[in-house]
């Protein structure tokens, strides 16, 4: 396609001071789409077209986004929670379109010759990763912990003073606490494994922190799945199933998300390996 | 199917209009920070900054002191924040003996010294 929005003078390439922050790369993009879409600056996107491909862009102030002030910046919770949202809030609005590579966070070029040469210098490697991609959607899988779920170790007996006794229930505290995370850890992997079976393919992630989950209790599943548009149903079922079948565990679905834990070529394991969904 | 299905939270970015509630902070940020395709940029944060900024992420969200005192240590066991580069492991199974003969001594030690049992958790 060869728009002539990208001619425009409102998306010309970067002037001086500002830097091309690289969203996600598509086979293709509505202009409207971009002309409704806002970047890193509050602006809307831009396409860099080269190779057959468009890499969907924001200008990025180096003030703001340059290497010093970047690394700053990073460190900041409430910038990082801004970018990533505007960041994530572009490549979703692009992946409900198409399919679309997802760029890791703070990609930033010089200007957009740079963003092409990235284009066509791994065309091959990203034209891969959008036939593996197109009409898949990523979607999440967390198990956590159900306290009280496995069996409480019973207080022991013994003689001794406070202390002892303290050290004693502390120790049964302990041991039932590793029981219940063996049990949920065990209940995690038969889920995942049962989950990715329907999946195109599956990535473990490491579970997140509590902080970071807002959970209350440990996560022990941190699963990413893609899975086809068409196959939704199922996999829904499935994961409502597990869920009746694994009380020690509490399951959580979320998505559908872009295809994150997908955007690498490079496959990891196994668990990559290309299937036929299974409905 | 007689089972209830789980609790089922929507990414809202996806399926509502812009405006609803925003998905999960927590699992935005380990999607933007940790996947999606790796561009050499010409100015990007190397991998060991955003392996630092990830620690002083959880800094941010869990101070060490709030942690500890509901017994949380996952800044020396996570996989996820001491190296990315190794598989993901469960959490835990540690065996329990194996965990009890390495306190053992430490609490006779103390026990030696009369110290409290308050530091039991050191």
């Amino acid at each position: 396609m060869s728009s002539t929005a990208d001619l425009l003078p409102a998306a010309g390439p970067a002037g001086p001071g500002l830097g091309v922050w690289l969203h996600g790369v598509t086979r293709d993009v509505d202009p409207a789409l971009l002309a409704t879409t806002s970047g890193m600056d509050g602006a809307p996107v831009r396409a860099v077209r080269a190779a057959g491909l468009v890499a969907v862009v924001s200008a990025a102030p180096l003030s703001e986004y340059g290497e010093e002030a970047l690394r700053r910046n990073l460190e900041d919770l409430a910038w990082l929670e801004r970018a990533a949202r505007t960041h994530h809030a572009v490549v979703a609005a692009l992946s409900r379109e198409g399919a679309v590579v997802p760029a890791r966070l703070a990609t930033v070029h010089h200007d957009d010759a740079r963003v092409a040469g990235q284009l066509t210098a791994r065309r091959a490697e990203l034209t891969a990763v959008l036939d593996r991609l197109t009409g898949h959607d990523e979607w999440g899988v967390k198990g956590y912990v159900v306290p009280g779920a496995t069996p409480r170790a019973a207080e022991p007996a013994g003689s001794g003073g406070a202390g002892a006794a303290y050290l004693r229930r502390r120790r049964a505290q302990l041991t039932a606490r590793e029981e219940g995370q063996r049990i949920a850890a065990d209940a995690a992997s038969a889920v995942h494994e049962a989950v990715a079976g329907h999946a195109v393919a599956a990535r473990r992630h490491p579970p997140q922190d509590r902080r970071l989950s807002g959970a209350p209790t440990a996560m022990v599943l941190n699963g990413a799945y893609l899975v086809g548009r068409g196959a939704i149903a199922g996999f829904r079922e499935l994961v409502g199933a597990l869920a009746g079948r694994h009380p020690e565990i509490r399951l959580e679905l979320t998505g559908p998300w872009p295809p994150y834990s997908f955007a690498d070529e490079r496959p990891t394991g196994p668990a990559l390996t290309v299937r036929e969904p299974a409905c | 199917m007689t089972t209830q299905p789980p609790p089922v939270v929507q990414n809202s970015g996806q399926v509502l209009p812009a405006g609803h509630e925003p998905a999960n902070l927590g699992d935005i940020l380990e999607r933007v920070l940790d996947r999606g395709i790796v561009i050499a940029g010409d100015i990007r944060v190397s991998l060991l900054d955003i392996e630092l900024l990830t620690l002083k992420l959880r800094l941010v969200i869990a101070s060490v002191d709030t942690a500890r005192q509901i017994g949380i240590d996952w800044w020396e066991h996570d996989p996820w924040l001491s190296s990315r580069a190794r598989p993901p492991v469960e959490p835990g199974p540690r065996d329990p003996e194996q965990v009890e003969a390495e306190r053992r001594p430490r609490v006779a030690r103390r026990a030696a010294r009369g110290e409290e049992w308050d530091e039991f958790d050191g």
